[in-house]
Protein backbone atom coordinates (compact mmCIF):
# COMPACT_ATOMS: atom_id res chain seq x y z
CA UNK A 1 0.00 0.00 0.00
CA UNK A 2 1.77 3.69 -0.77
CA UNK A 3 0.25 5.28 2.55
CA UNK A 4 2.94 3.11 4.10
CA UNK A 5 5.49 5.11 2.77
CA UNK A 6 3.88 8.40 4.80
CA UNK A 7 6.24 9.83 7.07
CA UNK A 8 5.04 11.58 9.51
CA UNK A 9 3.80 15.24 9.03
CA UNK A 10 2.32 18.25 10.59
CA UNK A 11 0.20 20.83 8.68
CA UNK A 12 -1.20 23.75 10.87
CA UNK A 13 -3.41 26.31 9.48
CA UNK A 14 -4.75 29.81 11.06
CA UNK A 15 -8.36 30.82 10.80
CA UNK A 16 -9.57 33.84 11.10
CA UNK A 17 -12.97 34.61 11.71
CA UNK A 18 -15.09 36.36 9.36
CA UNK A 19 -12.52 35.29 6.51
CA UNK A 20 -15.42 33.60 4.40
CA UNK A 21 -13.55 34.30 0.93
CA UNK A 22 -10.57 32.78 2.60
CA UNK A 23 -12.96 29.88 3.98
CA UNK A 24 -11.56 25.91 2.30
CA UNK A 25 -7.69 27.43 1.83
CA UNK A 26 -6.14 24.75 4.59
CA UNK A 27 -8.99 22.49 3.13
CA UNK A 28 -7.27 22.85 0.02
CA UNK A 29 -4.21 22.49 1.13
CA UNK A 30 -4.47 19.51 3.31
CA UNK A 31 -6.12 17.90 -0.12
CA UNK A 32 -3.62 19.06 -2.09
CA UNK A 33 -0.76 17.15 0.25
CA UNK A 34 -2.70 14.04 0.75
CA UNK A 35 -2.85 14.05 -2.89
CA UNK A 36 0.51 14.10 -3.37
CA UNK A 37 1.54 11.46 -0.55
CA UNK A 38 -0.59 9.26 -2.73
CA UNK A 39 -3.88 8.72 -0.06
CA UNK A 40 -7.01 6.94 -1.64
CA UNK A 41 -9.18 9.50 -3.02
CA UNK A 42 -12.07 8.11 -0.69
CA UNK A 43 -9.50 9.21 2.38
CA UNK A 44 -8.90 12.18 1.07
CA UNK A 45 -12.54 13.31 0.57
CA UNK A 46 -13.52 12.47 4.01
CA UNK A 47 -10.26 14.87 5.54
CA UNK A 48 -11.08 17.40 3.02
CA UNK A 49 -15.05 17.82 3.81
CA UNK A 50 -14.32 17.02 7.78
CA UNK A 51 -11.95 19.71 7.21
CA UNK A 52 -13.83 22.31 5.39
CA UNK A 53 -17.05 21.78 7.68
CA UNK A 54 -14.35 22.23 11.01
CA UNK A 55 -13.25 25.74 8.66
CA UNK A 56 -16.40 27.09 8.20
CA UNK A 57 -17.72 26.66 11.20
CA UNK A 58 -14.55 28.38 13.05
CA UNK A 59 -15.12 31.29 10.25
CA UNK A 60 -18.80 31.50 11.12
CA UNK A 61 -18.93 30.98 14.62
CA UNK A 62 -16.05 31.22 16.73
CA UNK A 63 -13.51 34.24 17.00
CA UNK A 64 -10.89 32.29 15.32
CA UNK A 65 -8.36 29.89 15.90
CA UNK A 66 -6.13 26.67 14.41
CA UNK A 67 -6.78 23.70 12.94
CA UNK A 68 -3.85 21.13 13.40
CA UNK A 69 -3.42 18.19 10.68
CA UNK A 70 -1.37 15.55 12.10
CA UNK A 71 -0.41 12.73 9.21
CA UNK A 72 1.46 9.06 10.14
CA UNK A 73 1.09 5.94 8.51
CA UNK A 74 -2.00 4.92 10.25
CA UNK A 75 -4.21 7.61 10.28
CA UNK A 76 -5.15 11.40 9.73
CA UNK A 77 -6.00 13.55 12.40
CA UNK A 78 -7.75 16.88 12.63
CA UNK A 79 -7.38 19.14 15.83
CA UNK A 80 -9.66 22.06 15.75
CA UNK A 81 -9.34 24.96 18.64
CA UNK A 82 -10.97 27.87 18.73
CA UNK A 83 -11.43 31.04 21.19
CA UNK A 84 -14.52 30.81 21.51
CA UNK A 85 -17.71 31.68 22.12
CA UNK A 86 -17.85 28.05 22.22
CA UNK A 87 -21.28 25.87 22.12
CA UNK A 88 -23.77 25.70 25.25
CA UNK A 89 -25.75 22.37 24.22
CA UNK A 90 -23.35 20.25 22.29
CA UNK A 91 -26.33 17.40 22.08
CA UNK A 92 -28.42 20.37 20.46
CA UNK A 93 -25.62 21.22 18.11
CA UNK A 94 -24.93 17.95 16.91
CA UNK A 95 -28.62 17.21 15.55
CA UNK A 96 -28.84 17.67 12.16
CA UNK A 97 -31.18 21.24 11.56
CA UNK A 98 -29.91 22.91 14.27
CA UNK A 99 -28.00 26.20 13.28
CA UNK A 100 -27.78 29.68 14.72
CA UNK A 101 -26.16 30.92 11.26
CA UNK A 102 -27.78 33.79 10.64
CA UNK A 103 -29.81 34.61 7.64
CA UNK A 104 -26.45 36.62 5.28
CA UNK A 105 -24.71 33.07 6.23
CA UNK A 106 -27.69 31.36 4.93
CA UNK A 107 -27.83 33.15 1.70
CA UNK A 108 -24.68 31.78 1.09
CA UNK A 109 -25.23 28.52 1.46
CA UNK A 110 -24.27 27.37 4.82
CA UNK A 111 -26.19 27.55 8.07
CA UNK A 112 -27.70 23.97 7.01
CA UNK A 113 -27.38 22.44 10.49
CA UNK A 114 -25.54 19.85 8.87
CA UNK A 115 -21.60 20.55 9.44
CA UNK A 116 -21.18 18.71 12.69
CA UNK A 117 -23.14 15.39 12.00
CA UNK A 118 -21.08 15.68 8.42
CA UNK A 119 -18.08 16.16 10.21
CA UNK A 120 -18.69 12.99 12.58
CA UNK A 121 -19.84 10.74 9.47
CA UNK A 122 -16.70 11.65 7.42
CA UNK A 123 -14.34 10.40 10.68
CA UNK A 124 -13.34 7.19 12.48
CA UNK A 125 -13.42 8.99 15.77
CA UNK A 126 -15.05 12.29 16.77
CA UNK A 127 -15.04 14.32 20.15
CA UNK A 128 -15.84 17.70 20.67
CA UNK A 129 -15.15 19.76 24.14
CA UNK A 130 -17.08 23.16 24.28
CA UNK A 131 -19.17 25.45 26.66
CA UNK A 132 -20.95 28.32 26.58
CA UNK A 133 -17.58 31.37 26.80
CA UNK A 134 -14.89 29.00 26.02
CA UNK A 135 -13.74 28.05 22.94
CA UNK A 136 -14.35 24.80 20.77
CA UNK A 137 -12.41 21.99 20.25
CA UNK A 138 -12.93 19.48 17.97
CA UNK A 139 -10.44 16.28 17.30
CA UNK A 140 -11.18 14.12 14.27
CA UNK A 141 -9.78 10.55 13.42
CA UNK A 142 -9.57 8.90 9.60
CA UNK A 143 -8.05 5.93 9.40
CA UNK A 144 -5.81 4.96 6.86
CA UNK B 1 -24.48 11.66 -20.91
CA UNK B 2 -21.08 14.15 -21.43
CA UNK B 3 -20.80 17.78 -20.62
CA UNK B 4 -21.05 18.61 -24.23
CA UNK B 5 -24.36 17.22 -24.85
CA UNK B 6 -25.77 18.87 -21.54
CA UNK B 7 -23.92 22.10 -22.37
CA UNK B 8 -26.01 22.01 -25.77
CA UNK B 9 -29.18 21.05 -23.87
CA UNK B 10 -29.43 23.91 -21.48
CA UNK B 11 -27.22 26.31 -23.73
CA UNK B 12 -24.75 27.07 -21.88
CA UNK B 13 -21.65 29.55 -22.17
CA UNK B 14 -18.55 27.87 -20.40
CA UNK B 15 -15.96 29.79 -18.49
CA UNK B 16 -13.61 27.46 -17.41
CA UNK B 17 -11.65 24.29 -18.93
CA UNK B 18 -13.70 24.13 -22.29
CA UNK B 19 -11.41 21.48 -22.95
CA UNK B 20 -13.15 18.85 -20.10
CA UNK B 21 -16.17 18.50 -22.21
CA UNK B 22 -15.93 15.03 -23.02
CA UNK B 23 -16.24 14.03 -19.58
CA UNK B 24 -19.11 11.68 -18.95
CA UNK B 25 -21.73 12.76 -16.14
CA UNK B 26 -23.24 9.82 -14.14
CA UNK B 27 -25.21 11.77 -11.40
CA UNK B 28 -26.49 15.45 -10.54
CA UNK B 29 -26.44 17.12 -7.49
CA UNK B 30 -28.92 20.24 -7.50
CA UNK B 31 -28.90 22.69 -4.18
CA UNK B 32 -28.20 25.86 -2.57
CA UNK B 33 -26.88 24.09 0.58
CA UNK B 34 -23.03 23.90 0.53
CA UNK B 35 -23.68 21.10 3.62
CA UNK B 36 -25.47 19.30 1.45
CA UNK B 37 -23.33 19.16 -1.72
CA UNK B 38 -21.09 17.70 0.69
CA UNK B 39 -22.68 14.56 1.09
CA UNK B 40 -23.02 13.50 -1.93
CA UNK B 41 -20.52 10.79 -2.78
CA UNK B 42 -19.92 8.69 -6.09
CA UNK B 43 -17.99 9.94 -9.04
CA UNK B 44 -18.81 12.03 -12.47
CA UNK B 45 -21.19 14.10 -10.41
CA UNK B 46 -22.35 17.77 -11.99
CA UNK B 47 -23.56 20.41 -9.48
CA UNK B 48 -26.40 22.95 -10.67
CA UNK B 49 -26.61 25.65 -8.17
CA UNK B 50 -28.29 28.41 -7.63
CA UNK B 51 -25.77 29.97 -5.65
CA UNK B 52 -23.38 32.35 -6.69
CA UNK B 53 -19.79 32.34 -4.88
CA UNK B 54 -16.02 31.23 -3.76
CA UNK B 55 -17.38 28.51 -1.54
CA UNK B 56 -19.41 26.78 -4.63
CA UNK B 57 -16.01 26.05 -6.13
CA UNK B 58 -14.50 25.22 -3.17
CA UNK B 59 -17.32 23.30 -2.14
CA UNK B 60 -16.92 21.08 -5.43
CA UNK B 61 -13.14 21.33 -4.97
CA UNK B 62 -13.75 19.14 -1.32
CA UNK B 63 -16.49 16.56 -2.64
CA UNK B 64 -14.56 15.78 -5.81
CA UNK B 65 -17.40 17.51 -8.17
CA UNK B 66 -15.81 18.09 -11.76
CA UNK B 67 -18.59 20.24 -13.18
CA UNK B 68 -20.65 23.04 -12.08
CA UNK B 69 -23.49 24.39 -13.86
CA UNK B 70 -24.74 28.45 -12.50
CA UNK B 71 -28.40 28.78 -13.30
CA UNK B 72 -30.54 31.81 -14.19
CA UNK B 73 -27.66 33.77 -15.67
CA UNK B 74 -25.77 34.00 -12.20
CA UNK B 75 -22.95 34.70 -14.08
CA UNK B 76 -19.76 33.46 -11.45
CA UNK B 77 -17.60 36.47 -11.27
CA UNK B 78 -13.88 36.32 -12.65
CA UNK B 79 -12.34 35.02 -9.00
CA UNK B 80 -14.73 31.93 -9.22
CA UNK B 81 -13.96 31.13 -12.57
CA UNK B 82 -10.32 31.74 -11.43
CA UNK B 83 -10.01 29.93 -8.55
CA UNK B 84 -12.25 27.01 -10.40
CA UNK B 85 -9.21 26.79 -13.50
CA UNK B 86 -7.10 26.21 -10.59
CA UNK B 87 -8.90 23.51 -9.38
CA UNK B 88 -9.55 21.94 -13.21
CA UNK B 89 -13.55 22.36 -12.40
CA UNK B 90 -15.41 23.06 -15.89
CA UNK B 91 -17.91 25.90 -15.00
CA UNK B 92 -20.67 26.87 -17.11
CA UNK B 93 -23.78 29.01 -16.92
CA UNK B 94 -27.57 29.08 -18.59
CA UNK B 95 -30.19 31.32 -18.73
CA UNK B 96 -32.87 28.63 -17.19
CA UNK B 97 -33.98 28.77 -13.74
CA UNK B 98 -33.41 25.99 -11.16
CA UNK B 99 -36.63 24.35 -11.80
CA UNK B 100 -36.25 24.20 -15.41
CA UNK B 101 -32.66 22.77 -15.86
CA UNK B 102 -33.41 20.11 -13.32
CA UNK B 103 -36.75 19.20 -15.27
CA UNK B 104 -33.98 19.37 -18.58
CA UNK B 105 -31.42 16.83 -17.19
CA UNK B 106 -34.02 14.43 -15.43
CA UNK B 107 -36.00 13.55 -19.03
CA UNK B 108 -32.70 13.51 -20.58
CA UNK B 109 -32.47 10.03 -18.40
CA UNK B 110 -29.83 11.93 -15.35
CA UNK B 111 -30.92 11.27 -11.83
CA UNK B 112 -29.97 12.57 -8.46
CA UNK B 113 -26.69 11.38 -6.88
CA UNK B 114 -28.27 11.95 -3.35
CA UNK B 115 -32.00 9.96 -2.99
CA UNK B 116 -30.14 6.68 -1.69
CA UNK B 117 -28.30 8.65 0.76
N1 LIG C 1 -16.55 26.44 16.41
C1 LIG C 1 -17.77 26.77 16.87
N2 LIG C 1 -17.89 27.77 17.78
C2 LIG C 1 -19.10 28.13 18.27
N3 LIG C 1 -20.25 27.53 17.90
C3 LIG C 1 -20.20 26.53 17.00
C4 LIG C 1 -18.97 26.09 16.44
N4 LIG C 1 -19.23 25.07 15.59
C5 LIG C 1 -20.55 24.88 15.62
N5 LIG C 1 -21.16 25.74 16.47
C6 LIG C 1 -22.59 25.81 16.82
O1 LIG C 1 -23.21 24.58 16.46
C7 LIG C 1 -24.25 24.81 15.51
C8 LIG C 1 -24.32 23.66 14.52
O2 LIG C 1 -23.13 23.59 13.73
P1 LIG C 1 -23.20 22.91 12.30
O3 LIG C 1 -23.76 21.53 12.46
O4 LIG C 1 -21.86 23.02 11.66
O5 LIG C 1 -24.28 23.77 11.52
P2 LIG C 1 -24.17 25.24 10.86
O6 LIG C 1 -22.72 25.61 10.80
O7 LIG C 1 -24.78 25.06 9.54
O8 LIG C 1 -24.95 26.14 11.75
C9 LIG C 1 -23.91 26.14 14.87
O9 LIG C 1 -25.03 26.79 14.33
C10 LIG C 1 -23.34 26.90 16.08
O10 LIG C 1 -24.36 27.39 16.90
MG1 LIG D 1 -21.29 24.35 10.08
Amino acid sequence: MTTEKIRPLVLEYTIVSGDFAGGGKAASDVKRCLSQLGCQSEVIRRVAVATYEAEMNMIIHSFGGKITIYISSDNIRILCEDTGPGIPDIELAMQEGYSTASDKIREMGFGAGMGLPNMKNCSDFFCIDSGEGQGTKVEMVINL
Amino acid sequence: MDLREIKELLKCKVLANDDKLDMQVDCICASELMSSVLTCSGNNKLLVTGLNNLQVIRTAEMSDIPAVIFVQNRKPSAEIVELAKEKEIVVMYTKYSLFTVCGMLYQAGLRSGQDDN
